[in-house]
């Protein structure tokens, strides 16, 4: 009973919490992930800057050449080296890295503006429905890689005229490259969220909390937006794979990450290229798949474990 | 109920049409009627953007036209140097400067009408015409007046347009054709055999417009008519029986199969649907190592040069001390031996080995201790205060290779920091043209077998200079070579010019020679001769019968 | 009525995309006739400029195009100088579809069951594999997938063609690796769907009153727990009749994909303008069904 009572007092979101870290899987999803952001964020302090020196062992800078292209994996070199013969782990490292901001950024703007987007234009529908899913067909039908091109040389031309330094190019394609991502990465959001929100209004909860007077943005936020949020984090297990195999896409066609730099995508990109009749040298394509389906396989445990712990419908069962 | 199951009942009959919609859509398009095999199918390169000889640009472009039609020499499969086509001999001038050719009785087009001088001046004066739009119009330069018509200069003398009629090409009787040139062109007859000089149909062109090449029956008068063209699945060509030499063509029908991807043209040609594979552009660069052991691997010496350009109007560019210090700390036996593989040359010169009646001078080889010295000279000792400036590329995956491997060789013997600015294509190019870059990669490839189709890119008013680099001695050099008829004299000059480039001014620094490279099987495939052309004509090719 | 009007709605819909894809293509630097090799006098190029109407303004090129869009004749492609790019749409479109069509066949084939088992079996070990095995189509690239089926199933073990058309064989690698990507991504949101209608107030009700099972699962929930997969439909029907780069180009399949991206790089405008525009209808149309298909699917959506 007491423990009932405690539990009773609890905000829904601290239930939520407790749901979650219930979830076996979610949790070592979580640590997993955790374990990664470590790796990543502290490797280039042990790599160093010096890509001509070498801090020994198996960790090396991700850029620095060597005088054994291909080697096997083993050695001072875990998961052998490339065609110039750098470190293959220390540039999955560098990739992943690359890789996660080019994710959460493609996440964050299907978050913020897709969700919104989605969620008003299902909510208000008539007209406004109309002209919002209207625009969100125009961006979708425009084509993205123009997009890009025009933006890269348009922030290119600037810093030219400014004088800004060429040490600013791989950043400045970096930006161009999280803009031109993030202007398409909301728009199917958009979609299913609004299509949700559609069916959503008319139910019976929505209808019995406007008959008690409650505003637009309170039935918006507390009831219908939480009913969505499994479609949501769903969506968004599927964005961030899209998004990351859409840089690759773009590095591809010159209009992504510069070399010398490295994204997973652009490193199984590189891999693929080993697939063919004549010699494989596996480890390149082997090892970046690896860490990037490791790296979404954690996102998707951490996503269903969320789904499950914002369920309304799991704390009113629980009830 | 009963509605319930009528809908399931409608649903199933739906998704029956719509998967009988499907199949039939699939046996329309995906299953042709099988038709005729091809005695030889050729995997070119990247789909043709045109087949007409006005228009075409590329080397795969170039490969089927020259089957389609032809011009008054044609190249020797075995040398590429020139011989006798459509005409059947010529005279010179002694000062080099007319040429007279007899043209053949027995040509004809492949709808019967003799093939006749007047068809000859028509099609160079069609190339030239503005309308047109050629490409490739400054192929017919070297003809009197060719550059005054096609950029619509006024006559001086008579303050009127220069018209057609003006250009140096005549028609006296109806198998003789007469050029005039604008000085002596060493290597004019190779040029004839260049397509955009090869003849088109008048007749047809006049009737159909711009799309003469897609109406049936198009007349030709190379070795093979035109039987099929679709995009991006495959050109077939079929023996032409009224060619004046078709009983030399030794291949019946021939595919042409575009393709932009090396891995796919591998995979083709291990598992025996293709025959050959013929492009630069389609080398698989990472397995060369391996492939070059192969029987089916065939490289040799190729009239093209790799390279990357100096912005001489950006500083520290513009120091030639600081130029000498970048090139001399390329280690390009790494790059050939570990990037490209194909058994390239090393290049401390621009112009090829082996180039028609020239030799290069000597270059600047890796020597960093040489190197750093200059540098320091130029007032950067081990790197120290040089800007960190940009490498300019476009997103071919050895070229990206090539500029890692660049920007870590002068990290490492001169401590300066590169940045690779890789660029897509089109702005890759537009940026090269602009001088938006301090360093640029860059490539050529030979049009014909002379000294001249290099050195004369990096004249003042030269649309492929690209460098910022303007100098009066070396264009008299290369205009005054262009007009020498004695060969020896005309070397030397030719090399007193590139010594400027290589070495004295160092515009430009060389990496490597492009080898070519064929796939072929020689058991089952004969004809192939290999040349620094990379020029195999296709009627000379067969297939072995068991 | 609603969709009626919608339909007449497309026509100002069009005209926009087109005009600002039309505008959008000119900002990027370079031209159609930027060649690695300059021509011998800048008169040469000012000669191609005029005569395919590029030394115009704009705003008369637009015009120009469109008036031949009316007459359905889309104009010249500045790449494929030979080729109109209707002759271009004409010979790669079927092709395309029927990819497409398949690729959308086996999405949905292979997605909707694999989402509707990982749902009812939550938990289990059909969940975590299911689950995996959608993941997997999910991050691992048709660069990736392509090269192996080819690699095993078209070298090694002589199954299908390794690429060209021809045969009905010859679509058979191209649809599984185009088809596999979109698969996972339906299978997680048909999973979604369903998870999200298994507790729903209207299925306890059925449960209550006894209705077998089976029939809730397929007949009730099926029916809302589909609407997430029918919503991600339009985009996805579009994306696949418009074709894939990848695919077209690793199976050298001569549809129109290629050129949509080509084409932006090629700077060959028309073609690109051209492609957008049909893109465009295919996506209005697409989502035009998909929100008629919501109102069949769940009575209680009202749009108009």
């Amino acid at each position: 009973m007491v423990m009932d009572g405690t539990a009773q007092q609890d905000s829904p979101n601290k239930r939520a919490w407790r749901r979650f870290w219930r979830n076996r899987l979610a949790v070592l999803g979580s640590i997993a992930l955790v374990l990664l952001l470590a790796l990543v964020i502290v490797w280039p302090f042990l790599a160093g800057s010096d890509v001509t020196a070498s801090p020994g062992d198996f960790i090396h800078h991700p850029d620095a050449h060597g005088e054994t292209p291909f080697a096997e994996p083993g050695g001072a070199h875990l998961f052998g080296t490339d065609i110039h013969g750098r470190d293959l782990l220390s540039r999955i490292v560098a990739g992943t890295r690359i890789s996660l901001i080019v994710g959460a950024v493609g996440a964050i703007v299907s978050l913020v503006i897709g969700v919104f987007w989605g969620a008003v234009a299902g909510y208000t529908g008539g007209r406004t429905d109309s002209l919002m899913m209207r625009v969100v067909d125009i961006l979708y039908s425009l084509p993205s890689i123009i997009f890009v091109i025009v933006l890269i040389t348009t922030l290119h031309g600037f810093l030219e005229r400014w004088g800004v330094s060429s040490d600013w190019i791989p950043r400045l394609k970096f930006i161009a490259l999280f803009a031109g991502l993030g202007a398409v990465s909301w728009l199917t959001m958009a979609r299913i969220v609004r299509g949700q929100v559609l069916s959503l209004r008319t139910r019976q909860f929505v209808e019995a909390s406007r008959a008690l007077g409650a505003g637009d943005a309170h039935i918006l936020l507390r009831h219908i937006l939480p009913n969505t949020a499994g479609i949501i984090i769903v969506y968004l297990t599927l964005t961030v794979p899209a998004i990351i195999l859409y840089e690759s896409f773009l590095s591809y066609l010159g209009l992504g990450i510069q070399p010398p730099q490295a994204s997973l995508g652009s490193l199984i990109a590189d891999g693929s290229l080993q697939i063919n009749p004549i010699r494989i040298y596996w480890w390149l394509l082997v090892f970046p798949a690896l860490a990037l389906v490791g790296t979404l396989l954690a996102l998707n445990f951490i996503g269903d474990g969320l789904r499950d712990a914002l369920d309304p419908k799991a704390d009113r069962n629980a009830g | 109920m009963p509605t319930t199951q009528q809908s399931a009942r409608s649903s199933k009959v739906r998704a029956l049409f719509c998967a009988s919609v499907l199949l039939a859509l699939i046996s329309q398009t995906a299953c042709r009627p099988a038709g005729q095999q091809a005695d030889l199918r050729i995997i070119n390169g990247s789909e043709p953007e045109s087949l007409d000889p006005a228009i075409i640009t590329s080397l795969a472009d170039s490969r089927i036209v020259k089957c389609l039609f032809e011009g008054l020499t044609r190249l020797n499969p075995k040398t590429a140097r020139a011989e006798p086509a459509l005409a059947a001999g010529w005279q010179i001038s002694p000062d080099g400067l007319v040429y007279t050719f007899d043209l053949r009785t027995n040509a004809v087009w492949s709808d019967g009408r003799p093939v006749v001088a007047e068809d000859v001046v028509w099609s160079w004066r069609r190339v030239l015409d503005p309308m047109t739009a050629a490409d490739y119009a400054g192929q017919l330069y070297f003809v009197k007046n060719a550059e005054a018509y096609n950029t619509g200069q006024t006559n001086g003398l008579t303050g009127k347009r220069f018209v057609a009629s003006d250009v140096g090409v005549y028609a006296p009787d109806e198998h003789t054709v007469r050029v005039e040139l604008v000085g002596p062109t060493a290597f004019f007859l190779d040029l004839c055999a260049f397509p955009t000089l090869a003849v088109v149909p008048r007749h047809w062109i006049e009737q159909y417009g711009d799309r003469w090449l897609l109406k049936p029956g198009l007349p030709v008068n190379g070795t093979y008519r035109l039987e099929n063209w679709r995009l991006n699945d495959r050109v077939r060509i079929r023996a032409n029986p009224l060619h004046w030499a078709a009983d030399e063509v030794r291949s019946k029908v021939v595919d042409f199969i575009p393709m932009s991807s090396p891995a796919t043209a591998m995979n083709l040609f291990v598992s025996g649907q293709a025959d050959i594979i013929w492009d630069k552009s389609l080398i698989p660069s990472s397995l060369m190592d391996v492939l070059r052991k192969k029987p089916y691997c065939h490289t040799f010496g190729y009239l093209g040069s790799y390279f990357f350009r100096f912005n001489v109007t950006r500083k520290p560019f513009d120091d030639l001390r600081v130029r000498k210090a970048l090139a001399l700390s390329i280690d390009k036996r790494r790059i050939v031996e570990n990037i490209t593989k194909a058994g390239e040359q090393l290049a401390n010169h621009f112009v090829p080995p082996g180039t028609a009646d020239y030799e290069s001078p000597e270059g600047l080889a890796f020597d960093p201790e040489a190197a750093r010295r200059l540098l320091a000279e130029a007032g950067f000792p081990d790197g120290e205060g040089f800007p960190s400036f940009t490498y300019l590329m476009n997103n071919a995956p050895v070229d990206a290779q090539v500029s890692v491997e660049l920007q870590a060789m002068w990290a490492k013997e001169l401590g300066v920091k590169m940045e690779i600015r890789q660029a897509e294509w089109k702005v890759y190019l537009s940026e090269q043209s602009k001088l938006n870059f301090d360093l640029s990669r860059s490539s050529w490839i030979g049009d014909y077998n002379d000294a001249n189709t290099f050195l004369d890119l990096f004249m003042s008013n030269n649309g492929n200079n690209r460098t910022g680099w303007r100098n009066e001695r070396y264009d008299a050099l290369i205009r005054e070579a262009n007009q020498q008829t004695d060969v020896a004299r005309r070397r030397g000059l030719l090399q007193q010019a590139e010594q400027m480039l290589i070495r004295d001014e160092l515009i430009v620094a060389p990496i490597y020679f492009y080898a070519g490279v064929n796939f072929f099987d020689p058991e089952k495939i004969e004809g192939i001769h290999f040349n620094l052309l990379d020029e195999h004509p296709v009627y000379a090719i067969k297939k072995k019968t068991k | 009525m609603y969709f009626f009007r919608r339909t007449l709605f497309l026509i100002p819909l069009l005209l926009v995309i087109s005009m600002v894809a039309f505008t959008l293509v000119r900002m990027a630097p370079g031209g159609p006739f930027d060649k690695e090799r300059a021509p011998a006098s800048p008169e040469i190029e000012r000669n191609l400029k005029a005569k395919y109407h590029l030394d115009k303004p704009l705003p008369v090129q637009y015009a120009i195009w469109l008036g031949g869009v009316l007459r359905g004749d889309f104009g010249p492609s500045l790449k494929y100088r030979s080729h109109n790019v209707t002759d271009i749409i004409a010979s790669g479109l079927p092709i395309t579809l029927v990819l497409g069509g398949l690729a959308f066949a086996f999405a949905l084939g292979v997605g909707i069951p694999l989402g509707f088992i990982t749902a009812v079996k939550k938990g289990h070990w059909e969940d975590h594999v299911g689950g995996t095995l959608a993941i997997l189509g999910i991050c691992i690239p048709a660069l990736v997938v392509g090269p192996i089926l080819v690699m095993f199933f078209g070298v090694r073990w002589k199954l299908f063609p390794v690429a060209l058309i021809g045969t009905p064989m010859h679509l058979v690698l191209p649809t599984v690796t185009l088809g596999l990507f979109f698969a996972g991504r339906v299978a997680r949101l048909m999973r979604e769907g369903m998870l999200g209608v298994l507790d729903a107030e209207f299925i306890t009700a059925a449960r209550s009153k006894g209705v077998p099972e089976r029939d809730i699962l397929l007949r009730h929930a099926f029916r809302t727990a589909v609407l997430p997969v029918v919503s991600y439909g339009g985009p996805l029907l579009a994306d696949l009749m418009i074709g894939s780069f990848v695919v077209e180009q690793l199976f050298r399949i001569p549809g129109i994909g290629v050129f949509l991206v080509s084409s932006s790089l090629n700077r060959d405008y028309t073609m690109l303008v051209s492609l957008v525009l049909l893109y465009a209808v295919v996506l209005l149309v697409a989502n035009l069904l998909v929100d008629f298909a919501y109102g069949l699917l769940d009575p209680r959506v009202k749009l108009a």
